[in-house]
């Protein structure tokens, strides 16, 4: 880690290793993801980016088999341990898949399913939270007088900023992102692209993302992950012009991958 | 290893030597086109035989129904006089043992299959329990009769009562109503539960808001298929020893009582003797049929209407 400087860590990874099964997929990974940040992860294929995306809300136990060593702290609290629950971590840690998953149900409803499962019965400030979250995710504009249509009607951008709605709507600290645009066109990519820009002021982001470019143009930091480990770590700009590692050099030079 | 896949795929898409060395063979696409056709109408035979005999079958018994089939018919008792006749003791046979089969099921069902689906952990125990669901879905019915004769009849005293009846009838009605329900949750995207878990929720939050909404039509198709299996078996109550005769409309589920697809079964024995009551065994097939026919139309109905929201 070659940048030191006074900025808050939000998670400190620190020696993970994850196995499913007798793999393992991730091998001694320690990096800080910072405030206010947008971190980006990029590697090719099977390199464990999107396991390790998992692992800071622990959507990766979902897999039985799965088995973690190391620590992940976070804001300095290890999350592997036993007195955290893990929906409580989630309510703080949201989550972009890389397909878009609404509901099936109304937009509104899409919008409101955490903060309802989560208690919230006041109808006026219910409403609110719609309305900010969808001004948030840049699409209040588009869908302000369909609240009620279903989330299936809309186009494949639109449904992925209604999850990232949907998941600002719990008041997030954090939220990552598995290859949110892969499955989305040029236009709506940008638009998401957009969206990361505003939301990092208020939010800390960490996104996983195949694409070189998209690094590049939006994350502040870049973790290169190759083949479990994590190969380099630094200041976006630096990594991408200033490789330290020959390997890092070659998988953004297009020589693998 | 994914990396080297997509290399190998590249080079073989450059060097490709397939354009050269290929010409479809025109002889060889008009002998396929011919086959097509051939096939086409073999299979059209075959829907055609199946069409007529259900057509027969029904013509058959609709000729011998008309006379019989009327208001006195659905609403009047037994008798030993033909002409007296009705089955309204076992159109409430078969509602009250309903009565019974559909809550059981339905309860007892759908529960064992979310917890197969939703919270078991993949394992032996699991694959164990799913092998058994399936055959138990296609052991013969009289097989559960016996069951239901030694567990309900027998040891807990119940005889050839209403309850005994359709205790039975659940177990042979369970399995598949399970497997259907299985089938429903798989078919639920995972991305679904995985956004759910994403925000927080636990598993029952994500369980009851976001898999059974999608899951329930799917389940009630199975359901009601189910169900109506249980209206029209005969074999498991005729080894319960359901009574011929019952002159009286059952009062409570531990009455006495006899269900249409027995009541066919019993004057078609007897069609000998006494010939007209062929004529009420084929009028109470009707009923019979009428009411499968409603039964998987609500089901085609539920399917259809909720599968639309996607």
């Amino acid at each position: 880690m070659t940048t030191i400087e006074n900025k808050e860590a939000v998670f400190q990874v620190r020696d993970l290793d994850l196995w499913y099964g007798d793999n393992q997929a991730l091998k001694k990974i320690s990096f800080d993801i910072y405030k206010n940040e947008v971190t980006a992860i990029i590697g090719p294929s099977g390199c464990g980016k999107s396991t390790f995306i998992k692992t800071l809300n622990r959507m990766v136990e979902n897999i039985p088999i799965v088995r973690t060593e190391g620590k992940i702290l976070y804001h300095g609290n290890d999350i592997f341990s036993s007195d955290l629950r893990v929906e409580e971590l989630r309510t703080q840690v949201g989550m972009v898949f890389q397909k878009p998953n609404p509901f099936p149900k109304s937009i509104l409803e899409n919008v409101l399913y955490a903060p309802k499962i989560h208690g919230l019965k006041d109808k006026n400030l219910l409403m609110e939270i719609a309305e900010t979250s969808l001004k948030s995710a840049a699409l209040w504009d588009e869908v302000k007088d369909r609240l009620n249509d279903n989330a299936y009607g809309l186009s494949g951008g639109q449904q992925q900023r209604l999850c990232i709605a949907r998941a600002l709507a719990v008041q997030p600290d954090v939220i990552l992102m598995d290859e949110p645009t892969s499955a989305l066109d040029p236009i709506a990519t940008a638009k998401i692209e957009e969206l990361m820009e505003s939301l990092k002021n208020e939010y800390t982001i960490a996104i996983v993302t195949h694409s070189m470019q998209q690094a590049a143009r939006i994350s502040d930091r870049t973790a290169f992950f190759l083949m479990g480990e994590m190969i380099e770590y630094g200041d976006t700009k630096n990594l991408f012009t200033n490789p330290r590692d020959k390997r890092t050099e070659d998988y953004i030079t297009g020589r693998f991958g | 290893m994914e990396d080297n896949k997509v290399k190998t795929d590249k080079t073989d898409q450059m060097s490709s030597p397939l354009k050269k060395s290929f010409k479809a063979d025109s002889r060889q696409i008009e002998r396929r086109v011919k086959l097509s056709g051939f096939l086409k109408s073999v299979f059209a035979v075959s829907i055609a035989m199946t069409l007529l005999v259900l057509v027969f079958l029904l013509v058959d018994i609709v000729r011998d129904a008309v006379g019989w089939l009327d208001w006195d018919f659905l609403t009047g008792n037994l008798s030993i006089f033909p002409e007296k006749a009705g089955i309204f003791g076992a159109i409430m046979g078969t509602v009250y043992m309903m009565l019974i089969v559909i809550p059981v099921t339905f309860i007892l069902g759908v529960s064992t299959a979310i917890y197969l689906e939703e919270y078991a952990k993949p394992g032996r125990l699991k694959d164990f329990i799913n092998i058994n669901l399936s055959n138990l879905a296609s052991v013969p019915s009289v097989i559960f009769g016996l069951l239901g004769l030694a567990l309900f009849s027998r040891l807990m005293g119940l005889g050839g009562s209403i309850l005994a009846g359709g205790l039975t009838m659940s177990l042979l009605v369970l399995p598949i109503v399970v497997v259907a329900a299985q089938e429903a949750l798989k078919a639920v995207p995972g991305l679904l539960r995985e956004a759910s878990y994403g925000l927080g929720a636990d598993k029952w939050t994500t369980v009851s808001r976001v898999v059974l909404p999608v899951a329930l039509p799917g389940m009630l198709t199975g359901f009601i298929l189910g169900v109506s299996r249980a209206i029209g078996e005969t074999a498991p109550l005729v080894v319960l020893g359901i009574p011929t005769l019952i002159m009286k409309i059952p009062q409570s589920v531990m009455d006495d009582f006899t269900t249409m697809p027995i009541q066919i079964y019993y004057w078609t024995l007897d069609t000998v003797l006494t010939p007209e009551y062929a004529n009420l065994a084929a009028a109470t097939i009707v009923v019979l049929l009428v009411v499968l026919f409603l039964m998987n139309s609500v089901a085609i109905f539920i399917r259809n209407k909720f599968e639309k929201k996607f």
